[in-house]
């Protein structure tokens, strides 16, 4: 997000983040465990295999609460914007894929990279066009 | 929309970062009203029309 490192919304933000992130890789390193070893059967094996799901989730929610709490009307202009980019991205490489896929040109395997995939590059995309137009309104002082 | 940000805070030897800390906002704030990048909300006006002691219409005037 394209804000300042004290900013108390960004502050709770990153947080967040982190702990999500933690909690993602280590839910993801025990579900894999469990099924290697043979743990994971009948509705055991639908909770294991949806573990990993619930950070990525918690981080959407984070991403969506930086929204509400962030105070700055500018910064949370620039969020908007990065949100709606992040949005429309995913729209248009999974739209490109299921039409690809529609017609057997693709496998229709997404080989891991599912749309929330594709929110988060969007998000890092639209990141970085927020940096790089700040610096250039900066430049233009 | 035009303003006359940047002259008013020339005028009282403010930073845009002195300016930001009286609105309480962030600096690029400032500078995305200061050049026009972005038109702020009507609270946020009020607060720099009070800020300036002028009219609302007297820092912000109608763009083409």
């Amino acid at each position: 997000m394209t804000c300042k490192k004290n900013n108390p919304a960004v502050r709770r933000y990153t947080i967040r983040l982190a702990v999500l992130m933690s909690a993602y890789v280590g839910l993801l390193i025990f579900s894999k465990l469990m099924f290697k070893h043979g743990y994971a059967h009948g509705v055991l094996a639908y909770g294991l295999a949806l573990l990993p799901a619930f950070p990525i989730i918690g981080v959407v929610w984070a991403v969506m609460r930086l929204l509400v709490e962030q105070t700055d009307e500018y910064l949370r202009m620039l969020m908007v914007r990065q949100t709606l980019f992040a949005t429309g991205f995913t729209l248009v490489i999974t739209s490109v894929r299921e039409w690809l896929q529609n017609f057997d040109l693709i496998s229709s395997e997404d080989g891991g990279f599912g749309a929330t995939f594709f929110w988060f590059v969007g998000l890092g995309i639209g990141g970085a066009i927020n940096a790089l137009l700040e610096r250039r309104g900066r430049n233009a002082e | 929309m035009n303003n006359r940000l940047k002259v008013l805070r020339a005028e009282r030897n403010w930073s845009q970062a002195d300016l930001a800390e009286r609105l309480d906002v962030s600096r690029q704030s400032v500078n995305a009203i200061e050049t026009g990048k972005y038109d702020p909300s009507l609270p946020l006006a009020f607060r720099i029309s009070d800020l300036f002691g002028l009219p609302i219409e007297d820092i912000f005037q109608r763009g083409e």
